[in-house]
């Protein structure tokens, strides 16, 4: 079912070590390198200074640098962004930090389990720190899925919009899981590029981009 | 105590992940929360974990740790004071 | 005029037909029931789990093995059910059960369950041993959080539409809230919302060393509250569209009018000062049940007994009621808190105390906090009641506010 009331105005994802911002490639690192250095990378390439992110686990580095490029490049105002809706998703839940949390209560003679770790063993504060950094005071959400899930997220957006209880909604996918990462978030709004839709939700998370 | 106070800044960037500080950043008698290095209830935690794991000093109240983590000065004296390790 | 949450005339909430809950106070809902009008809590030494805090925590467990529940669903000997499946199970049936539901397909059913634990019990019991017992490994592929969901999913019988979502201790009142939206919009006929999380050495652990929990029974909004004690428990509604109500006749226990989520955006787990993200919930979930606050007759708060949690509730509270703040209790006292759980058990609480006409008792307080003027029921109230206000807030700054009425 499409709406055609609504569209994506951005989009941005992360992933083998490209950034790409509305199907462009911003930044394109080594694909090997260890996710905690391409954050650190990254980071370093908003400019901003924001020393709490060095505190937060890998799945909340990369909710929140997503969301910053996102952010960066979208039109919406200060206003528009503190009322946004987010609804984000992934399938390894907060499974790389439960982790380290585990092991810090594994070996008895070893036994200091972190708060600063622990903080983190639940995926949705990452919408936490994205919600801290830009003052977003919106509906928030997260979903545990099998896989991607075009449709869950499609409904929740299409929903908050009719509703009118946001503008906007920043919707998407983040996991982490050791190694393997990746984000792909997107604004719906009134207006836009591209029609949104279950059929374009999926072509972007899987391509990039949208041939119609 | 100089010793022990270059062992705490170190310890502090590394449990801390106050990643563009070295430790000549941290002053002896500076706040460490509030402006100074803008630590928060979740680093005050931390420190008590790592006053029990590498000191020995086990800290029962959250409120205790206000005044202990005053500046490196003021926590390198009560470790001297207090610890088993 | 478009039909939107906020201006809908004809809003008459969405029905609420079945619930199911297991608990520290009670095996059913009849039992949770009984526990809170005679005031019996649940709290106490921790006997399920080999922790090694047993003797400086006090918690809410359900009184069952996993043997014992197991037997109870006659699940096979080779089952590979975490404790959070097993008690899952239990509640979403007698949901079912109480709901009247025979043949679940007959109608578009989904199933939509909040969790933060996961299989998480069983994990951290066999790690160690998976690599040389073959036996036990059949726990590794349960771990996931969205497994013990579709366990329960089959169970029921439900395959229409079948999620979890994890918002920490906010997730069981979002679940309920993402249930009555897919009714609303005809998308679904009816659902089955809640939440479950067992204990487990890994929250205990994880809330010890953020030195949030009391080594005493927990004393909500008490000016001398130490910290929370945690609980197991799962709670489950079966929400249904007013066509099929109509059309099988069926007996409503409440309806759910009003619900709301807003972000506090202050810190990763602690609550601002000012209540910002409680106060925008509350107001949201009134907006949309199109009612003021004078028209709460009772808050089922959330109330964990933390300094922080109680004092900025307090205050959000105020910001909403002034100086009318109606009749409030915080029901962890019994139960415990119940993280993933949460917002659904409170939410049968909500229903039995509409159904029955009673204020719980928030057990244990004594002295007001001093910043906030600020008193909750003490002994249990019979009282006129026709909205139910209940809190759920999360770690991450997820605040969740739900509304329950008479009509």
């Amino acid at each position: 079912m499409s709406n055609k009331n609504y569209y994506i105005s951005t989009y941005c994802s992360l992933q083998n070590g490209a950034l790409f911002v509305n199907g462009k490639a911003t930044l394109e690192m080594d694909r090997s390198l260890p996710f905690i250095v391409l954050a650190k990378t990254i980071y370093k390439e908003t400019g901003i200074n924001y020393p709490k992110f060095f505190k937060m686990d890998n799945l909340s580095k990369l909710a929140f640098l997503t969301a910053e490029f996102l952010l960066e490049h979208s039109a919406l105002s200060e206003k528009d962004v503190q009322k946004m809706g987010i609804v984000l998703s992934n399938k390894s839940a907060s499974l790389d930090t439960d982790r380290k949390h585990q092991e810090s209560i594994s070996d008895d003679k070893n036994y200091y389990p972190s708060p600063a770790t622990f903080v983190y063993t639940l995926p949705n504060i990452g919408i936490g720190e994205i919600s801290i950094r830009h003052q977003i005071k919106g509906e928030n959400a997260f979903f545990v899925f099998n896989t991607f899930n075009a449709k869950g997220l499609f409904q929740y957006a299409a929903s908050l919009l009719a509703s009118k209880k946001s503008n906007h909604v920043l919707c998407g996918w983040v996991d982490v899981d050791k190694e393997e990462y990746k984000s792909y978030f997107y604004i719906v709004s009134k207006e836009g590029m591209y029609p949104h839709t279950e059929e374009v939700i999926n072509q972007l998370y899987i391509n990039n981009e949208w041939k119609p | 105590m100089e010793a022990l106070k270059q062992e705490l800044k170190e310890s502090i960037i590394e449990q801390l992940n106050l990643e563009d500080f070295t430790p000549q950043d941290i002053e002896d008698n500076d706040a460490l929360f509030g402006d100074g290095l803008g630590l928060d209830s979740i680093d005050a935690l931390e420190l008590i974990v790592m006053m029990d794991k590498d000191y020995g000093i086990k800290l029962t109240d959250p409120d205790q740790g206000r005044e202990i983590f005053t500046s490196i000065t003021v926590l390198a004296d009560y470790i001297a004071q207090h610890r088993t390790k | 005029m478009p039909n939107t949450e906020l201006n809908n005339k004809d809003w008459g909430g969405i029905a609420i037909t079945g619930m199911g809950v297991i608990s520290a106070i009670g095996h059913t809902t009849a039992e949770n029931l009984e526990a809170l009008m005679a005031s019996n809590q649940g709290i106490a030494q921790v006997s399920n789990v080999a922790t090694r805090h047993h003797q400086q925590i006090r918690v809410g467990e359900i009184a069952n093995t996993n043997e014992e529940l197991a037997n109870e669903l006659l699940l096979p000997k080779d089952n590979n059910y975490s404790r959070t499946a097993l008690i899952g199970t239990v509640a979403a049936k007698e949901a079912l059960a109480q709901a009247g539901v025979t043949e679940i397909q007959e109608y578009k059913t989904g199933f939509i369950s909040a969790t933060s634990v996961g299989g998480m019990d069983m994990t951290e019991r066999y790690f160690a041993s998976y690599e040389n017992t073959p036996e036990v490994r059949k726990y590794i592929s349960s771990h996931h959080a969205a497994d013990g969901t579709q366990k329960i999913a089959e169970q029921l019988g439900i395959t229409e539409f079948v999620t979890t979502i994890s918002t920490a201790c906010s997730s069981a009142a979002n679940a309920i809230m993402l249930g009555a939206r897919l009714i609303r919009s005809g998308r679904l006929d009816r659902v089955v919302v809640g939440g479950v999380d067992c204990l487990s050495k890994f929250t205990i652990n994880g809330f010890k060393t953020l030195m949030i929990l009391s080594d005493e029974d927990c004393t909500p909004f008490d000016a001398h509250r130490k910290g929370l004690n945690l609980g197991e428990a799962a709670a489950y509604l079966v929400l249904e569209s007013q066509t099929l109500v109509a059309k099988e006749n069926k007996e409503v226990l409440a309806y759910l009018t009003g619900y709301a989520n807003a972000n506090d955006a202050f810190h990763q787990t602690a609550s601002s000062a000012n209540g910002e993200g409680a106060y925008l919930a509350m107001k949201k979930a009134l907006q949309v049940a199109r009612i003021d606050s004078n028209d709460i007759d009772y808050i089922n708060a959330h109330g964990t007994a933390t300094p922080n949690n109680d004092l900025s509730e307090g205050i959000a509270l105020e910001r909403i009621f002034g100086t009318r703040v109606p009749d409030f209790s915080s029901t962890k006292a019994f139960t415990g808190h119940t993280l993933a759980a949460a917002g659904a058990i409170e939410a049968v609480y909500s229903v039995l105390a509409l159904q029955h006409q009673v204020v719980f008792p928030n057990l244990h307080f004594k002295t007001p906090m001093p910043e906030v003027n600020l008193k909750p029921a003490m002994t249990l109230q019979k009282k006129n009641i026709q909205h139910v206000l209940s809190n759920s807030f999360g770690f991450g700054g997820n605040c969740s506010t739900l509304i329950f009425s008479k009509e």
